[in-house]
């Protein structure tokens, strides 16, 4: 196993492709959840918790049932991945969600509320589907997906240190709330543009 | 062509079936048993998730009540029925705390009590008071940014043209969130009932008062007066030199706001008081009514012997009717004439 390939992966999936800013996956709850530090820093734990888990799901469907390859039946099934991912990962989480409430209910008071609202989140299908198309192997999917949950919860911390702030500021009307939410996610994706320039491995 | 579409079938299906099978059995093996009153209190409240019963929303309310730390009026949002239902869920006795709305007891608008300086800092009425005790000349003054405003989550306030926040009675459900807003305490709950309050916290005494607005109270003692007030709804607060309404008692004391020599007390039904007039038909002429009268100038004698109740200036006390010997005084609502019961 090269090391430093991971190393690549994860500083490519925290700051060169930021799954928020530089792909603009997951920007629901990127507006929709960082309005509060405390619950921003919920909601990242529990994109990292199910990414991680949808990542593992996801590669086993996809080599073991629908990739032609390595599939029991040899037949290319893979036109399939999208409908099989979403109910992988949908029944996944809420599977998750029943375990954790019955056998770590303080876990549960913590990311409870938001692991439905993680279900339907692009975020975690995109994450499944770039480790198919960029042909990670097992140990890379899980590493690309936990890199990808932290560049996810870096910039839902960021953006809701921002807003906190901007709660203060005097914002002319028609620019309060969201619409300056969006100008910052803007002038954010442009501060992350900067990180393509890094060169690694 | 055919083994890749029965292959499609055979995977979706089958993990359609795995999971729908797994998700039921899950649901089953990890079922956590939640008592199911949380269920029918959590469906009893409001839903609106203020906080203002100091938990995280009504969820976790229901579960406190449950729990037996809070009881039902801890929410002030909900309707008393709401709260008896949930008394009954409970199987307890709730004391019935009544509806409750928020009032603003500050009039000082900038042309009635202006400003000591020019204040550019954050607008927020909790910054603008920690500058030199804010920049209103009355320490006790609404400082007109609208914490409040911004504080209610039911939309029921708004911020006039007077710099003075108008709470809107109809949305207002008294849950308090413009209570806590205010810097200088100047919302304040009253109970639906009660129509009439002192919009004034200044505690000093006449001049003081009089130096820094036209419309603060001078705790002049008029308003509690027996006289004025014979109902003994208002009280003399010596302390803070303020009048208190004693809400048990059932009286709206108009006379004390009519009385009032600087306009501090308000009437939420000012405008559509009823008024009363004499039937002039029925009129004896003996005057009666004039001598209970306490608006100056309401109750005149005609030249035939009458006499008339000039309706611009009833003020609607109502002392007149009963005192009238011939039964000639009806009461005139803002709908049209209506006899007197």
């Amino acid at each position: 196993m090269d090391l430093s390939n991971l190393l690549v992966i994860v500083v490519g999936s925290i700051l060169i492709n930021n799954f928020v800013l530089m792909r603009f996956l997951g920007i629901c709850p990127y507006i929709g959840v960082s309005k509060k530090l405390s619950s921003a820093v919920g909601m990242g734990m529990a994109v990292i918790f199910v990414m991680t888990l949808a990542s593992l799901a996801s590669y086993l469907i996809y080599y073991y049932l629908l990739a032609p390859e390595t599939n029991f039946w040899g037949v290319d099934l893979t036109f399939l991945r999208t409908i099989a991912f979403i109910l992988v990962i949908a029944s996944l989480v809420q599977f998750v969600e029943m375990v954790i409430q019955k056998l770590a209910p303080a876990l549960y008071q913590a990311l409870g509320i938001f692991l439905p609202l993680i279900t339907t989140n692009c975020a975690v299908l995109g994450v499944a589907v770039l480790n198919i198309d960029e042909q990670y192997n097992l140990i890379e999917s899980l590493v690309n997906a936990i890199a990808a949950g932290i560049g996810f919860t870096l910039a839902l911390v960021l953006m809701a240190g921002i807003r906190e702030r901007l709660e203060l500021a005097d914002i002319p009307k028609p620019l309060q709330g969201v619409p300056i939410a969006f100008l910052m996610a803007g002038l954010m994706a442009i501060a992350f543009l900067g990180f393509s320039g890094l060169s690694v491995g | 062509m055919d083994v890749s579409i029965l292959g499609a079938i055979a995977s979706v299906g089958g993990l359609g079936l795995l999971f729908g099978g797994g998700l039921a059995y899950a649901s089953r093996k990890f079922y956590v048993k939640v008592d199911p009153r949380v269920e029918q209190v959590d469906d009893a409240l409001p839903g609106a998730n203020c906080g203002a019963c100091g938990m995280a929303g009504c969820r976790q309310m229901a579960l406190k009540v449950v729990e037996g730390e809070l009881t039902a009026s801890a929410c002030p949002v909900a309707s008393s029925d709401a709260r008896a239902f949930i008394a009954q869920i409970m199987g307890a006795e709730v004391e019935l705390a009544e509806e409750m709305v928020a009032v603003t007891r500050c009039q000082g608008s900038p042309d009635k009590s202006p400003d000591r300086f020019i204040y550019q800092g954050f607008k927020s009425c909790t910054a603008a008071d920690m500058v030199g005790h804010g920049h209103k000349a009355c320490d006790w003054g609404c400082l007109g940014f609208g914490d409040c405003v911004e504080a209610c989550p039911f939309d029921a306030m708004v911020m006039g043209e007077d710099r003075l926040p108008k709470v809107i009675d109809d949305l207002c459900t008294g849950c308090g969130k413009c209570v806590e807003a205010c810097p200088r305490d100047i919302m304040e709950l009253v109970p639906r009932s009660a129509n009439i309050y002192i919009a004034c916290k200044n505690p000093n005494r006449a001049k003081d008062v009089k130096s820094v607005c036209s419309v603060g109270c001078t705790g002049c003692t008029l308003c509690a007066n027996p006289k004025t007030t014979p109902s003994g709804k208002i009280e003399m607060n010596k302390e803070t030199n303020l009048p208190v309404f004693d809400y048990q008692v059932e009286d709206d004391p108009v006379i004390a706001v009519h009385k009032c020599p600087t306009n501090s007390l308000v009437d939420k039904r000012a405008k559509d008081r009823p008024v009363f007039y004499i039937a002039e038909s029925r009129c004896t002429g003996e005057g009666e009514c004039k001598k209970v009268c306490p608006v100056k100038g309401c109750i005149e004698e005609l030249e035939n012997g009458k006499f008339v109740i000039h309706t611009e200036k009833c003020i609607g006390c109502g002392l007149c009717e009963p005192a009238c010997p011939s039964k000639a005084i009806d009461i005139m609502s803002a709908l049209g004439h209506q006899a007197a019961s």
